[in-house]
């Protein structure tokens, strides 16, 4: 939750509830998601005795740490006004071209091209960089709309997917990424630490430096950013990138936790990671939010996720609750624009 | 034209006001069958708003308003089309997704008695009917990919097969060629001749002249001046457009003003033989440090296109820019800020963040400037600061919200923005359009200071007060030409006029 929006003095001639109320109406973005995350909490501990309890929150942490890792770029991508849909199918085409360059047990019926393990982790975050470098072609060199572009790449990377797997099932991965990806170190998962690092790196990025500042401007208005003299397709095209590789790390991991690299692990994890980033608050018009609203919506969509196991609900429900919550933060999301588009008029 | 006719369309005693500001004062106007009748005036006279009323488009307005004798009053630009008037407006209102057969019938769609699309007859008849204005293209090519001019012609084509008895132009020919205009000229006498009535605005006097009968002058949201076409010329229009003699107080520009002799320093930005499709032939001209030029022309003129050419946005068809006598060709707008080229659009929303804080739209521009990875907040606040101080932004917060500042303000920002590191060509479009006279003088003030620290500055402007307020040197465009420059005489606004 640690956006700047500075909106400090922005009513100063008002009287102090009115002022409150202009605050809490531009803040509404922030606060709506927060608001959500500590309601689904309470209500769950209170319907649940298993759900607040210290090892469930490090479950909690878990289950949320490859959706994290995915959201982290994808944050970038939606902050600049664009979507990137390739992310899961470039997660798991990455997670398999690890195990593909990984020596397999001789069961493994995979015609893989064994290496050092730095070598497949180096390939495959090559591979991952190179998707979401047609990506970023596509769209600023060629123009197609993002949405379309990682649409096309959606398939592309589920098709190479296909080809280096075969319908067969590759378990080993190289020791670093088992490490990270399953092992645990003083009782916390090295997977919780990767993406706790990974969100923190996103935020100081975002935050901190001048591509991050950038990105807000290129997505909080296009046409003032190119008018600025900005390289605005640079920008575009690096959040497309960024999106990619970060994708394919949580591909990599997620593979290692899942013990397994086969075709279609991931299709779930678009939709995850789409949600997550505007549950969380983030504009899918752009130019604000940011990694903190993403970890709220991780939390939201986290804690969701298990609450519902713990009060024993009907999984097929399940299904059609996370979609009406998710309907719920995108009303939230375009009203609290609409609110705050009409405090700055 | 037929004398002694009643006319179909009379108003009597029209007012509407916007917000308190009266664009209309008290006007009557009469329109008859057979007529072509002719509207000029400057920007904000009100003839727009006056032909808006007459389409439907403004139904809140007080006066009586006759149609064929009858007291009418429109609810909508629906009801004034079903009463047989049509109106193509000044901004392009096509679509252009859509076949060019397609825009022909919008909304009247021949269909067949399932109320099915009758397409390849729909197709044939605009064929024939763009044949029969001159026009020959492929109804079934899609109209975004014609050329402006083109679409221009197709929305005019439009209006006038429609049917109407009553047809409003307002300034249609500006993106038009030579004898794209003479096509319409000849249609627009031969629908005329057929008996429809026909009101036409243009900023181009000559063109009125020709085509019309009838001649209406408007000023300040009054009529003031009627005449025959044949019993008036292009001088008496002009004048009594920007209103000489006893009213003449309140124009401040109508006077002479002598124009310095070129300065003697360095070209800093040479554009030669700027070319593009149909906005801009064969533009040359030079600016020299410590020196504004002003680019004069009306709306359409190609201002616009030039003015991105400048910055990278556009790239030329033919033609080069060179800057300090280096050949430049500016990929990108990066590039050209790279080359020490700024840029202020005629739109604040198209150059300002409005709901971020002032300094981040001041910083914005020059942030490779002054961090490298890093950004380095406490000294962007400074140079805002500086900015702020410097040009009187008020308030002078720099952690407010651009959006909460007013519009004069917001250009004095848009300005700020490229003034901690000056560069050596500063490009502005409107750089005063719509703004208060406070700040209207301060922003005059700002660029007068630039030029005396050797920045060169270059003014696009379709408003002749801005262009003789701050340019030491004029040059006029006119469909998309340099037809006159002045340098080094005596100038007025009714000579920039004349010119244009």
């Amino acid at each position: 939750m640690a956006t700047s929006e500075g909106v400090t003095g922005s009513s100063a001639n008002q009287t102090p509830p009115r002022r409150l109320a202009a605050i809490l109406r531009s803040q509404m973005r922030n606060i709506a998601p927060f608001l959500t995350l500590i309601f689904l909490s309470g209500f769950f501990a209170v319907a649940s005795p298993s759900f607040a309890t210290l090892d469930n929150v490090g479950n909690i942490l878990t289950q949320v740490s490859v959706t994290g890792i995915i959201a982290v770029g994808l944050t970038f991508v939606i902050l600049c006004a664009e979507i990137d849909l390739s992310i899961a199918s470039i997660a798991n085409v990455t997670g398999i071209a690890v195990a593909y360059f990984t020596m397999q047990d001789s069961y493994v019926n995979i015609a893989n091209v064994p290496m050092p393990g730095w070598a497949a982790i180096g390939l495959a975050l090559l591979l991952c960089a190179l998707l979401g470098l047609v990506n970023a072609l596509g769209l600023t060199v060629i123009g197609i709309p993002s949405f379309i572009m990682t649409l096309a790449m959606m398939q592309i990377a589920a098709g190479i997917s296909a080809l280096l797997v075969r319908g067969q099932i590759a378990y080993k991965v190289p020791g670093l990424i088992t490490t990270l990806g399953s092992a645990s170190i003083g009782g916390i998962p090295w997977i919780v630490i990767v993406a706790a690092v990974m969100l923190l790196g996103g935020h100081l990025v975002l935050t901190y430096t001048r591509f991050g500042r950038y990105v807000y401007m290129v997505g909080g208005n296009r046409e003032a950013a190119e008018y600025s003299g900005l390289n605005v397709n640079l920008i575009l095209g690096s959040v497309m990138v960024i999106a990619a590789v970060c994708a394919g790390i949580g591909g990599m991991l997620g593979v290692a936790h899942f013990g397994s690299a086969q075709q279609n692990e991931f299709d779930t994890y678009l939709l995850d990671s789409i949600a997550a980033v505007v549950v969380g608050g983030t504009s899918l018009f752009g130019g604000r939010g940011g990694i903190g609203n993403t970890i709220v919506g991780l939390f939201v969509l986290g804690v969701l996720n298990n609450g519902l196991d713990h009060v024993n609900i009907d999984s097929f429900l399940k299904i059609l609750i996370r979609g009406l919550i998710l309907l719920a933060a995108l009303v939230i999301n375009v009203y609290a624009q609409r609110l705050r588009a009409k405090t700055a008029d | 034209m037929p004398q002694g006719h009643a006319p179909i369309l009379e108003l009597r005693g029209i007012t509407k006001a916007f917000g308190g500001v009266e664009a209309l004062r008290g006007v009557d106007f009469a329109l008859s069958a057979g007529e072509i009748h002719g509207l000029v005036g400057e920007n904000g006279a009100g003839k727009s708003t006056l032909m808006k009323i007459i389409a439907g488009v403004h139904p809140e307005f007080s006066g009586r308003f006759l149609l064929d004798g009858q007291e009418t009053r429109f609810r909508s630009a629906r009801d004034a089309r079903a009463a047989g008037i049509a109106m193509v407006h000044q901004e392009l209102s096509v679509a252009p997704d859509l076949t060019v057969a397609e825009n022909v019938f919008l909304g009247s769609q021949p269909t067949n008695r399932f109320g099915l699309v009758q397409w390849r007859r729909m197709a044939r008849e605009a064929g024939e009917q763009l044949a029969r204005f001159g026009i020959d293209v492929d109804p079934q090519s899609r109209l975004g990919d014609l050329p402006i001019g083109l679409q221009q012609l197709i929305e005019i084509a439009r209006v006038l097969f429609s049917g109407a008895r009553i047809i409003i132009l307002d300034e249609p020919t500006s993106a038009l060629s030579p004898p794209e205009v003479e096509r319409l000229f000849t249609t627009l006498r031969r629908l005329r001749d057929e008996g429809t009535a026909i009101v036409f605005i243009s900023h181009f006097i000559e063109d009125i002249l020709r085509v019309s009968d009838t001649v209406t002058v408007f000023r300040n949201g009054r009529k003031v001046a009627d005449a025959q076409a044949a019993d008036t010329d292009k001088a008496a229009l002009i004048e009594a457009m920007i209103g000489k003699g006893r009213e003449a107080l309140e124009e401040t520009y109508t006077h002479d003003m002598a124009l310095p002799p070129p300065n003697e320093q360095p070209v800093v930005l040479a554009a030669n033989r700027l070319s593009l499709s149909r906005s801009l032939r064969d533009v040359s001209f030079e600016v020299r440090a410590g020196e504004v030029l002003g680019i004069y022309g009306f709306m359409g003129c190609g201002q616009l296109e030039l003015a991105r050419i400048l910055f990278g946005k556009l790239r030329p068809d033919t033609g080069a820019l060179a800057v300090a006598g280096d050949q430049k060709s500016f990929g990108s707008t990066a590039g050209a800020r790279r080359a020490g080229i700024a840029f202020v659009p005629e739109s604040r929303r198209a150059m300002l963040f409005h709901q971020e804080p002032v300094y981040k739209n001041i910083s914005i521009s020059i942030l490779d400037r002054i961090s490298s990875l890093f950004l380095k907040p406490s000294h962007e606040r400074a140079l805002a600061k500086r900015q702020v101080d410097q040009l009187q932004i008020r308030p002078a917060a720099v952690e407010l919200d651009l959006g909460m500042l007013s519009g004069g303000n917001q250009q004095k920002v848009a300005l700020a923005k490229w003034l901690n590191f000056p560069p050596r060509v500063l490009v502005l479009c409107e750089p005063t359009r719509g703004m208060d006279v406070g700040a209207k003088n301060d922003v005059i003030h700002i660029i007068r200071d630039l030029r005396a620290k050797g920045l060169a500055i270059i003014v696009l402007s379709t408003e002749p007060e801005t262009v003789l307020s701050l340019a030491d040197r004029i040059i006029v465009l006119k469909r998309g030409s340099v037809v006159r420059e002045f340098a080094d005489e005596t100038i007025s606004k009714d000579r920039l006029l004349e010119a244009a």
